[in-house]
């Protein structure tokens, strides 16, 4: 394998990283923002907030996230007449594809703490409000973290889809390597690096995290 | 302090608690036996709302509990919890769960609640266990710090809902000796157990249920020794004979 054209083409590698890594960050923050809200929503008792989040997240989960950008990239500016930029869409697209998934990560992590946590809370005269925040969602967070950590590695690797609407992110960047030194195989070879080594650290340091929060766990 | 008139609860079909009337006095340590089933929880769930009764009426200290104006959360204030499984916050150090609740709803500051704490962890025999986390404690220790939690709230009367039951038998001892202590300091207390020993010889008075409803009550002389109902007999037989 010749990675010779390295020299000439580093710099779309690296231009392309740094979109890929801008559109995984405001992905997963706003994804996770957005999940959050869909979560709460889910679990309220409101029947209206219920059900329209109850039904975003099916909608999300059983369609392509390929389709979802389509719709996002021609239906957002179409309604609302605003001429975005084309990352501003990737990321909205990325973001309300993963609030879907990390809705329902939040959601079972909640439910999975006894219900003697929250009752124990509430017979001390902690209001529900002052449960969810000291008692549930600090164990909920501890146990979804991997779960979570799982969704964003997923996140930052479907990214690559942007490429499709003409995003210069790595992947985009990578075929243009392609096509111009005509050499079919070998960026592919460097893309993919990238993106484990992303990925890679990215789960090296959810793991520390984690071992981190277990600290208080160790029992005799 | 508690009254409860004709106190109902139903969970769909089933119906729990089939028209509860029942008067704890300041001071009273009322200890409620009965079979599985028979709605000895949840009539003591009932009683700090964590059940909501589908009918009657609940009275704390003069005012009606049971109506929807009240402040449900000024009132378990009021009312300490100990839960069979302990519900100790595991993320949290036996300081930080006995501390979270004064802090957080009393408003104190650190220093006034590990004042509080610190007194409660002496008088239970566990000050050596302030940093430790709950899974490093025994059932027993466990329990205990939970009864340290409830009565950091200060609260004018302790709820018991089968303290002891998920205890190794050696542990039961230890965590019945800091009940026995509080009930002599003249902590109200309601207490559903199975321990008949400790209703015996620490409570004023005892209540026996059976298909939710109180099927007899009176002081334990009364009810160990002379039971009237024939149920009470049939349940007396079967658990003392060991």
């Amino acid at each position: 394998m010749d990675f010779t054209f390295m020299y000439k083409y580093y710099g779309f590698f690296v231009n392309g990283t740094a979109i890929t890594l801008l559109l995984s960050f405001f992905g997963v923050t706003f994804g996770a923002l957005i999940g959050v809200l869909f979560a709460l929503m889910k679990l309220s008792g409101n029947r209206l907030l219920k059900s329209f989040s109850t039904a975003y997240i099916e909608v999300v989960r059983g369609t392509p996230l390929l389709v979802q950008l389509y719709i996002v990239y021609y239906g957002i500016p179409r309604l609302t007449g605003i001429d975005f930029e084309d990352l501003t869409l990737g990321i909205i697209a990325i973001s309300l594809n993963s609030a879907a998934y990390v809705a329902e990560i939040i959601r079972a992590g909640i439910l999975s703490i006894d219900k003697g946590q929250m009752e124990a809370a509430r017979s001390l005269g902690m209001s529900h409000r002052m449960a969810m925040t000291n008692i549930i969602i600090p164990q909920a967070f501890k146990n979804i973290l991997p779960a979570l950590g799982n969704e964003f590695i997923v996140l930052i690797k479907e990214s690559a889809i942007v490429s499709i609407i003409g995003i210069h992110d790595l992947m985009y960047n990578t075929d243009t390597v392609r096509g111009n030194t005509f050499r079919p195989f070998s960026p592919l070879v460097v893309a993919a690096a990238i993106y484990f080594t992303i990925t890679f650290t990215l789960s090296k340091l959810l793991g520390i995290l984690e071992r981190r929060l277990r600290a208080g766990d160790s029992s005799i | 302090m508690i009254q409860a008139f004709n106190l109902q609860k139903k969970f769909s079909s089933l119906h729990v608690l089939n028209g509860i009337d029942a008067r704890i006095e300041q001071g009273e340590v009322v200890v409620v036996i009965g079979p599985s089933g028979s709605g000895k929880s949840t009539f003591l769930r009932c009683l700090n709302l964590l059940e909501e009764p589908t009918g009657g009426e609940i009275v704390f200290e003069g005012t009606s509990i049971t109506g929807k104006r009240n402040d449900v959360n000024r009132l378990r204030e009021k009312m300490g919890m100990v839960f069979q499984q302990f519900n100790l916050f595991p993320h949290m150090t036996v300081i930080e769960n006995i501390t979270l609740a004064p802090r957080k709803v009393k408003k104190l500051t650190k220093e006034e609640a590990d004042d509080i704490a610190v007194g409660l962890l002496k008088r239970i025999g566990l000050e050596d266990k302030t940093h430790a986390y709950p899974n490093q404690l025994s059932g027993g220790q466990k329990q205990r710090i939970a009864i340290a939690r409830a009565l950091a709230m200060s609260p004018d009367v302790m709820l018991f809902d089968e303290p002891t039951s998920a205890l190794d038998p050696e542990m039961v001892g230890e965590v019945l000796d800091v009940m026995k202590k509080l009930a002599a300091e003249g902590m109200t207390m309601v207490v559903v157990t199975h321990e008949m020993g400790f209703a015996k010889e620490v409570g004023s008075r005892v209540l026996f249920m059976d298909e939710g409803r109180i099927v007899e009550e009176g002081t334990p002389e009364e009810v160990f020794n002379n039971p009237k109902h024939p149920r009470t007999q049939d349940f007396l037989g079967k658990v003392l004979s060991y």
